[in-house]
């Protein structure tokens, strides 16, 4: 009888990982990967099939002296800011309201996860629906004689700030970012807080010193999620949003459909700039909150 | 002294607690701002004449809904496009995303932390960035403004969800349940069917929702890659909010979130439990 050595053994555990990781990978690779690389490729002009064998960064030179690009990373990043910082907070007063076990809760939580499964499309309709200038909220008040005309009502869509898409996405990430809370608070379990009470703290030291570390981790977690998915979210701003300056997704998209083909090089240029901007900024922040959540 | 003493005093005496209906204001102030853009979007559905300021409609009718469900919409095979898009996503996605969440979750090993990274890059790089790149290869593919074309793009904002929840599940999963079934006599696919599926039938259940609705939801993706030819419901709907007609929007906009509340009520309860959706927490 042969016994496998400690070796062979680590090599079939390895090989074991390797198989149940390939498939994710090669697909993330192909996909993602080459689409990424594919969109580089052709961002430098590089198009040998229509004569193009000269790379150069003719697209990215056109992008940084657009005047709206600029106008329009601040837009994206404004909202994108505001949005995630907005929902976060919120979401974990609700989170917190809806700990306990209480009457209906069932019911309530339901609503709450219930706002997970809507589209943002249709979030964004019913925005626009709720709030444009001659929307169900302008009704309410024009009949309670708060205003008298549309125009009184205040532009919260197609408006400079981007009120409308950001109150679109506080709508729809607030339970995103409740149900990991929560669930974050279902595994942790009261016993920290109930010590924390024994030792005399009062009911906001348990919160800032016992409960908030204890779900910083999981906020952060998903706050980085919302705020790339803000970031290069296409529908919510091309309807909610002013058309210049547009949103940097808005931008590209426009480029990339224009009838004149020499604009798909920047639309290329414009999608790599995306990237590397998310990337740059959630690596930022990252590494940022980490320290924070070692700190305390 | 006296105050505080008779504050707890005044406390004892009140037929209710302050802080307990605090905090029901609040829970009814969340309730209402959840649903109320979906109050007008209903509405709207069965709106005849609703001008402004008027608060409710003059009058009702069903022609969005009659419309919506005619021929002449196309929302039917909308309908039909996108749960079949969706369910082959959602499908695919457990195929790949368990073993590579059971590999993240269960396993230690060197180059971990990249694996994870490339998994979760497409949370963090938008897809639009990626999608321009891939129409170039797919139209020499020739797999542009086709239904598979679609389907392997959904799969790249899909994929990390249900690996990222699979992760969080495996890590607290026991695989010597799977040695004892083995040192039964089970073989390797009985154990992965009889023992560990039905452990991790949670996650796979949460897993698979995330991803069923991030197919279901997807726009711009669809758009560029299917090219027009691929007609899902989102696209259906944006054309017609951008051409103004609110009845027929509202319509399909409740069509549209009607399948996602569906298959929330029967998957909900395991949407509260750590395991499945605290893996997402996790990054």
């Amino acid at each position: 009888m042969r016994f496998p050595s400690p070796q062979t053994d680590r090599g079939r555990q390895n090989l074991r990982i390797a198989l149940l990781l390939t498939p994710a990978i090669s697909l993330i690779i192909l996909l993602f990967m080459g689409g990424l690389l594919m969109g580089f490729i052709r961002s430098l002009n590089y198009f040998p099939l229509i004569g193009l064998n000269e790379p150069n960064l003719e697209a990215y030179r056109l992008v940084f002296t657009d005047r709206e690009f600029f106008a329009s990373f601040l837009l994206t990043f404004h909202i994108a800011f505001t949005s995630t910082v907005i929902a976060s907070i919120l979401a974990v007063g609700a989170a917190l309201l809806l700990r306990p076990t209480f009457r209906g809760k069932k019911i309530i939580s339901f609503f709450f996860q219930m706002n997970l499964t809507f589209p943002h499309l249709v979030g964004a309709i019913g925005i626009l629906f709720l709030f444009s200038q001659s929307g169900f909220l302008a009704r309410i008040l024009t009949n309670a004689d708060v205003i008298s005309r549309p125009s009184e009502f205040p532009a919260l869509i197609y408006d400079r700030y981007a009120i409308g898409i950001i109150l679109q996405y506080i709508w729809k990430e607030i339970p995103f970012i409740g149900v990991i809370v929560l669930a974050v608070l279902q595994s942790v379990g009261e016993d920290y807080e109930a010590v924390a009470q024994s030792l005399g703290a009062n009911r906001w030291q348990r919160f800032r010193y016992v409960t908030l570390p204890l779900i910083m981790p999981g906020v952060l977690s998903a706050s980085v999620i919302v705020f790339a998915f803000t970031f290069g979210a296409y529908e919510i701003p091309f309807l909610l949003g002013r058309s210049y300056p547009a949103a940097l997704p808005v931008l590209a998209v426009r480029s990339y459909t224009d009838v004149d083909l020499a604009a798909k090089p920047q639309a290329m240029a414009m999608a790599m700039v995306i990237a590397v901007l998310a990337t740059m900024m959630i690596l930022a922040y990252m590494n940022l909150t980490r320290r924070y959540v070692r700190s305390s | 002294m006296a105050s505080i003493q008779s504050a707890t005093q005044l406390r004892e005496k009140l037929p209710f607690n302050w802080g307990s209906l605090l905090r029901w204001l609040g829970i009814a102030m969340l309730l209402l701002w959840l649903i109320a853009p979906m109050i007008p979007l209903f509405i709207w559905s069965i709106a005849y004449r609703w001008f402004f300021p008027n608060i409710l409609p003059a009058s009702y009718n069903m022609r969005a809904w009659e419309y919506a469900f005619s021929p002449a919409a196309g929302a039917l095979e909308s309908l039909y496009i996108t749960t079949y898009i969706a369910v082959v996503v959602t499908l695919l996605s457990i195929l790949v995303g368990v073993p590579a969440g059971r590999a993240l979750g269960l396993h230690r090993f060197r180059g971990k932390r990249i694996i994870e990274l490339l998994i979760l890059s497409p949370t963090i790089i938008p897809s639009l960035a990626v999608i321009l790149g891939i129409h170039v290869v797919f139209i020499r593919l020739g797999i542009a403004n086709s239904v598979l074309g679609v389907i392997l793009v959904h799969l790249i904002p899909g994929l990390p969800y249900m690996t990222l929840v699979m992760a969080g599940v495996f890590a607290n999963y026991d695989p010597q349940f799977e040695e004892q079934a083995r040192s039964l006599g089970a073989g390797p696919i009985a154990t992965i069917w009889y023992v560990m599926i039905p452990t991790v039938m949670p996650g796979i259940i949460v897993g698979g929702l995330f991803t069923f609705l991030i197919s279901w939801a997807q726009y711009i993706t669809t758009l560029i890659i299917g090219g027009g030819r691929v007609q899902t419901l989102p696209l259906k709907l944006f054309n017609f909010v951008s051409s103004t007609d609110y009845p027929v929007t509202g319509a399909l906009g409740i069509i549209f979130i009607a399948p996602g509340v569906l298959v929330l009520l029967l998957t909900s309860r395991y949407l509260t439990g750590r395991s499945a959706v605290g893996g997402i927490g996790n990054i």
